[in-house]
């Protein structure tokens, strides 16, 4: 290899940085930055007075939905909302006192659990506290 | 294998002819020479300003409600959008200046002589549409001093006589600054100048590629060089310099966002337009009222007008261009207005 030839190469290998350091904080700034998932690990979800018995609301928890449903008149249900099959948000069905997903059709009973449909996992269950008039939700 | 896969896209893409084009292309060598490289550069910039809008337009969000804060999540959340932001805030205003300092070495060398009048005027017109780019691409960001500004720029488009009334309601979507003039401005800013940008530069490098690098009257080139790659690799040297001097800028020196844009705040002090705007808004500032039976910035603006047109113009006024004779009276009427340019710019900066 002569003089020439080496500055040639050693040239067309600058090339490589160069191209690098213009792709890098391109291909990086694609990359949604992540959400801070919510710190808080309890929520207000609801007021004693907002749901009957048998009635169920979908509340934030963070950056995610959960469900709370009163199943009788001192007795609370929480769980994420998100389904476990293909993460639609799920429905309380007063008819079959059940969980269910409308996208496919997917059921959970009342401790989360899959019972039928295509969900593989149960729903994650949080812990309710009254306090006064407020129904308290939150994650272990 | 990479030979015959060569052969292949050549036999259908018929690259030799391209090939051709290229080997024949000379660029003339002489003390002028260097003022050649202004027009590829220029180029580059808007390639970098064509990137870099892209890249934003991932999380922009054109709403008075959320653009605002869209900004500011490009600027501190998202990875590099500080970069990027900064970068296309950086090279729109390097790239006017460079346009300008393209536009003046063509003006006094008088490159636009025929037969390169369209190349000439295609120039004019992409000049144009970069000031569109800054004056809508400056309001996008929804903060106070843009909001304000463009108050001000649409209001003097209001005094263009006859159809001034139509012109601002059409620029801002209704007869006051709102959320309609954001997405006015974005669609603009986007859509309609990218496409008359296209358009306008295929028509100016088809025109300097059929005509060649003008040399200016009375200059004796010595010799040429060969466009590919002797120049081109001159020009991307130039271009490895503007990234590194881009990418400086907008580390050392970041854009300040300010405050959100608020119709129902006053008017913060300080508003004042882009640099390349300032003269303008400076001369209509401190026109008298009336002047004679008309009123001041009406006259301001008509004259502005007329200053455009006759620059497009250009080619046809200096008919001793052609004839390779000097016009003094040209060459000092481009100074006395490069000069009256300059000075009101630094006024209206100081003010």
């Amino acid at each position: 290899m002569n003089r020439r030839k080496f500055t040639d190469w050693l040239l067309r290998l600058a090339s490589i940085p160069v191209a690098a350091s213009i792709l890098y904080p391109i291909i990086r700034y694609f990359q949604p930055p992540e959400v801070a998932e919510g710190t808080a690990t309890t929520v207000e979800a609801a007021t004693v007075d907002e749901l009957a018995v048998d009635e169920y609301k979908i509340f934030r928890f963070g950056t995610r939905p959960g469900i709370l449903i009163r199943i009788s008149e001192d007795e609370y249900r929480a769980f994420a909302a998100t389904c476990t099959h293909l993460d639609c948000i799920v429905q309380y069905r007063d008819d079959k006192r059940m969980i269910w997903c409308a996208c496919h059709n997917g059921l959970f009973d009342l401790s989360g659990r899959n019972v039928s449909g295509p969900p593989p996992r149960p729903l994650e269950e949080y812990q309710i506290n009254v306090v006064g008039e407020t129904v308290y939700v939150s994650r272990t | 294998m990479k030979q015959s896969i060569y052969a292949w896209l050549d036999e259908r893409l018929q690259f030799y002819k391209i090939k051709q084009v290229v080997d024949k292309k000379d660029v003339p060598v002489h003390k002028h020479t260097i003022w050649y490289y202004l027009g590829g550069m220029t180029l580059f910039l808007f390639i970098v300003q064509f990137v870099t809008g892209m890249l934003l337009l991932f999380y922009y969000k054109p709403s008075a409600e959320e653009a605002f804060e869209s900004v500011q999540y490009i600027m501190n959340e998202v990875y590099f959008g500080w970069l990027i932001h900064n970068i296309h805030s950086w090279a729109s205003n390097l790239l006017i200046a460079v346009v300008v300092l393209h536009m003046v070495s063509v003006f006094f060398l008088r490159a636009y002589r025929k037969p390169r009048e369209v190349t000439w005027i295609s120039g004019v017109i992409l000049l144009f549409i970069a000031l569109g780019f800054g004056f809508t691409g400056y309001l996008l960001p929804w903060n106070q001093l843009a909001y304000f500004a463009t108050a001000v720029g649409t209001e003097m488009a209001g005094s263009v006589p006859f159809i001034g009334q139509w012109l601002l309601e059409f620029l801002r979507g209704g007869p006051d600054i709102t959320g309609a003039t954001l997405n006015r401005f974005f669609a603009i800013h986007v859509w309609i100048l990218p496409a008359l940008f296209i358009i306008f530069v295929v028509l100016h490098l088809y025109q300097v590629q059929a005509h060649g690098m003008s040399v200016p009257p009375q200059i004796e080139p010595n010799g040429s060089m060969k466009f590919y790659p002797d120049f081109l690799l001159r020009d991307a040297v130039g271009w490895l310099i503007a990234i590194g001097i881009l990418a400086a800028l907008a580390a050392l020196f970041p854009w300040e966002l300010g405050e959100k844009a608020d119709p129902f705040a006053p008017a913060p002090p300080g508003i004042k337009p882009e640099w390349y705007f300032m003269f303008m808004f400076q001369a209509l500032k401190v026109l008298p009222a009336t002047i004679g039976p008309i009123a001041g910035d009406i006259l301001g603006v008509v004259v502005f007008g007329i200053g455009a047109i006759l620059l497009v113009l250009i080619p046809f006024l200096d008919k001793r261009a052609e004839h390779g004779q000097p016009n003094p009276t040209l060459k000092w009427i481009g100074i006395v207005v490069i000069i009256f340019i300059i000075a009101m710019t630094i006024w209206g900066e100081l003010d």
